[in-house]
């Protein structure tokens, strides 16, 4: 079979249910007693094993097949959670991540774990190295306890039962060997042998390889389906030479279901004991589990909140969605003039109805485009929580609007100046767990991490309650590195101050550690934000905390403008950059040595003819009475740009003009109007200097 | 053994000139075209193809030849070299041919006042037919351009 064309899918589930189990081990560090979600953690990487078997990344299955065997001693109570299972959980979480993303990258998903699956190992044995006292003793009694052999999965557990609804006899055989059996692999060879002629192992105790290996003493359990009735299966095994005794007991779907209460329990308890060894993997469940599977099934559900009922889509396919969007309306407007032609009253009618019809198609287009920020949000609770861990500090990390939306292209940008803001709050505004008491604040500090709309714009917002940002300090560091000079620096105020911190290689931390000393410094976060069209800003308090304000646009690629005309060509001026737009008289216009002002509440500001910048074949405005004008800005600099007429204002799709063109002074792009033609969208930087 | 190409053959002027087809997106009818101001002459500014912008390039005017009114046998040429998208307004496009590469020689030195280097060769098809090879990435090579835009001041 050809799994390419799963790859993409298993690639996004793995990292929906990596996600999942992160958030779910964080929920079980806070709450270490509540089993419920030890349940949807085990179903979660149950799911993650199975996949990644199907898909053939063996190295990704048995990780998650060791972390399974854990979370199942969790779950039965067998084991009580500590710090050092958790930290081992989330190695293996991170093992795990590490290989998706190599598959992702094209790779096989192979990664060495072998410390981490000895760990995992030694967990299950109940070798807990700080655990000598209470959670030791139920952890090393869990393997002999759950010695029998049980030890179906869910997907077993159906093969089985299907078998069973199909006619098929489903067998649970139990085989010993005698004592003196010289060569025993050869002779569960043999039995496995006879076994396959007549019908089909679904799973085997010890498992297949460790049997062929001789890792089992004389005795060995198997699952297996078959046309042959118990007794004939007996009598076949027995005819194998060197076997002891062989019991072989006929399953019904009830006693699947009920896996190993009655008659199972009892030719367990005729069998000999199967020993438990180190290198036998423990029972996945015990028949007391059984029940509880049906609870697991219910409790990702119940926890994890209504599931959102979405589906993936390829980018790309949206943006072709958006072309053809983009043609139909064209072509409606077309119609629209024939129709006006014609003059049929039915025929504008169905016109004007398609007019609305599309113009809905393309809102729910654009939204289509945006999700919500959530997805970059809920990688940091595991973030915060290890920096914590390594700064030894204690941190609530309190998230709220993370339902909020924005496009695509903003979201999967935003993560890294994100992390980096935060990783800055938890290093430098956080104090340490003995500066919080002196200073009379709460031992654990909090970051909170909000996002909200206001107006047509997202602000995301890390505000910490640590130590606010040293006004002193900044500066000093300022002036040793010539940033700025004593003189500027006291003449600063709170706020530039602090602007100082996204100065091109501007740190304060006295020591370079492993979170802050990692090359990137606030002035790339800077950069990146300014990059996507958004701004930020820092609020502090000293004593109280600082809080990083990070404004976004709602979208890159659709923004409000405003439509201008010039003679017979139309230009899009962003709103964000618009101040105000207005009318002027020549009179009010002045020369002011030499360059056109005009006074604009209270201060001079240049006017500027857009006619004649980009030289517009059918417009001039030299000799009109009274001009439109376009008040613009950048940064607190204006300048008013005249234009013909107001078209109006629109919500726009950016496009760029392609490769071909070089930058061209003053346009940034252009968009595609109702009509189908093309507008520049005008950069109002280029006309401030 | 040289291969057959596939060849879009287009008129400019006189000359009939001719791009391999797979460097050929489609051609289009004029259609409407938005000035960009700012820029060289020969760009006539940017087309909607599709919910695509391209810009689109006059090619008499690119070749330095005289600019002609457009008629109803003008034709924009979208093609598509190192991932940029052009149009090449042309006087007219209606014929692809199949040509032997070995029947493409070098270019003489100037054809038709047009700089060879924008020359991939010239073919002779016929008794007395010359197709003149176009060589896209020179045509759109803007390490040029800039040089030509600083000879104009």
């Amino acid at each position: 079979m050809d799994m390419n064309q799963y790859l993409s899918m298993f690639i996004d589930e793995s990292n929906d249910h990596l996600q999942s189990l992160n958030e779910n081990m964080m929920g079980l560090e806070a709450n270490p007693d509540d089993l419920s979600i030890v349940q949807v953690i085990f179903r979660s990487a149950h799911t993650l094993k199975g996949m990644a078997a199907t898909m053939g990344f063996e190295d990704l299955a048995s990780l998650t097949h060791q972390m399974e065997n854990v979370l199942d001693l969790v779950r039965n109570g067998k084991l009580v959670m500590q710090d050092f299972i958790f930290d081992t959980l989330f190695k293996s979480l991170d093992a795990l991540e590490a290989m998706v993303q190599d598959i992702t990258a094209g790779g096989e998903g192979k990664a060495d774990v072998s410390a981490i699956v000895s760990s995992l190992q030694a967990i299950v044995r109940g070798e807990v190295p700080s655990a000598q006292g209470e959670g030791a003793a139920p952890a090393a009694a869990a393997p002999k306890e759950t010695e029998a052999p049980a030890l179906l999965d869910e997907f077993q557990l159906s093969v089985l039962e299907q078998s069973i609804q199909e006619g098929l006899q489903v067998l649970f055989i139990q085989v010993s060997l005698r004592k003196d059996c010289q060569l025993r692999a050869v002779r569960a060879y043999m039995v496995f042998e006879l076994l396959e002629r007549f019908g089909e192992v679904v799973k085997s105790f010890p498992s297949v390889q460790d049997i062929e290996q001789e890792k089992f003493d004389y005795s060995f359990s198997l699952y297996y389906i078959s046309q042959k009735t118990a007794e004939e299966m007996q009598t076949l095994i027995m005819g194998v030479s060197e076997i002891d005794n062989v019991t072989s007991v006929a399953l019904d779907v009830e006693t699947l279901s009920q896996l190993g209460k009655a008659e199972v329990a009892a030719a367990v308890e005729e069998a000999p004991p199967v020993p438990a060894r180190e290198n036998i993997p423990p029972a996945n469940e015990t028949p007391a589990a059984a029940p509880k599977r049906e609870e697991a099934k219910k409790a990702p559900a119940k926890s994890a909140g209504a599931p959102s009922r979405t589906i993936r889509v390829d980018i790309d396919r949206l943006d072709v969605l958006m072309n053809l969007l983009s043609e139909l309306l064209i072509d409606r407007v077309r119609l629209e003039q024939h129709a006006s032609d014609i003059q049929s009253g039915e025929l504008t009618e169905t016109v004007e109805h398609m007019s609305r019809v599309s113009a809905d198609l393309q809102n729910i287009v654009m939204k289509l485009r945006m999700v919500p920020v959530d997805t970059v949000f809920n990688r940091f609770p595991r973030m915060v929580r290890d920096l914590a861990k390594s700064l030894d500090k204690k941190v609530d990390l309190i998230i709220t609007g993370a339902e909020t939306e924005l496009d695509r292209t903003v979201v999967d940008e935003i993560g890294d100046p994100l992390v980096h803001l935060l990783r800055n709050a938890l290093d430098h505004g956080v104090e340490s767990v003995s500066d919080r008491i002196a200073a009379g604040k709460p031992e654990t500090g909090s970051i909170h991490l909000r996002a909200f709309h206001s107006g047509n714009h997202v602000f995301i917002e890390i505000q910490d309650d640590g130590a606010g940002i040293s006004r002193e300090k900044v500066l000093k560091s300022a002036i040793n590195k010539g940033i700025v000079t004593a003189e500027q620096a006291a003449a600063m105020s709170d706020n530039e101050a602090h602007q100082l911190l996204f100065a091109a290689g501007f740190s304060t931390a006295e020591v370079i550690s492993d979170i802050s000393g990692r090359g990137v410094g606030l002035d790339v976060v800077k950069a990146k934000i300014s990059s996507l069209g958004g701004n930020v800003t820092i609020y502090s308090t000293p004593g109280k905390g600082t809080t990083f304000s990070v404004q976004l646009p709602l979208t890159l690629s659709i923004i409000a403008a405003m439509l201008v005309r010039l003679g017979s060509e139309k230009y899009a001026i962003p709103l964000s950059s618009i101040v105000e737009t207005g009318i002027v008289k020549r009179s009010q216009i002045r020369s002011v040595h030499g360059a056109k002002m005009l006074e604009f509440r209270g201060s001079h500001i240049p006017i500027v003819s857009l006619s004649t910048i980009f030289n517009v074949p059918d417009y001039d405005d030299s000799d009109e009475e009274e001009t439109e004008i376009v008040v613009i800005r950048k940064g607190d600099k204006l300048v008013a740009l005249t234009v013909q007429d107001f078209i109006g204002q629109n919500e726009i799709v950016i496009k760029n003009l392609g490769k071909y063109l070089p930058s061209i002074q003053g346009i940034s792009g252009g968009t595609i109007l109702g009509d189908g033609q093309v507008a520049l969208i005008i950069d109002a930087n280029a006309f401030i200097k | 053994m040289a291969e057959d190409i596939k060849v879009i053959v287009f008129k400019l002027a006189t000359e009939e000139y001719g791009i391999e087809v797979d460097k050929v997106q489609t051609i289009e009818r004029l259609m409407p075209i938005t000035r960009v101001p700012k820029t060289y002459n020969f760009i006539k500014g940017v087309i909607n193809l599709r919910g695509v912008v391209i810009p689109v390039i006059d090619l008499r005017g690119r070749f330095g030849l005289e600019e002609a009114e457009h008629t109803d046998q003008t034709r924009i040429i979208i093609v598509v070299v190192n991932e940029m998208e052009v149009g090449f307004i042309v006087d007219s496009a209606n014929d692809v041919i199949d040509l032997n590469r070995e029947s493409i020689d070098t270019p003489p030195e100037v054809v038709g006042g047009i700089k060879a280097k924008y020359l991939d060769g010239v073919a002779k098809i016929g008794e007395d037919r010359l197709l003149i090879m176009l060589n896209l990435s020179e045509v759109l090579n803007k390490n040029e351009i800039v040089q030509l835009e600083s000879f104009e001041g």
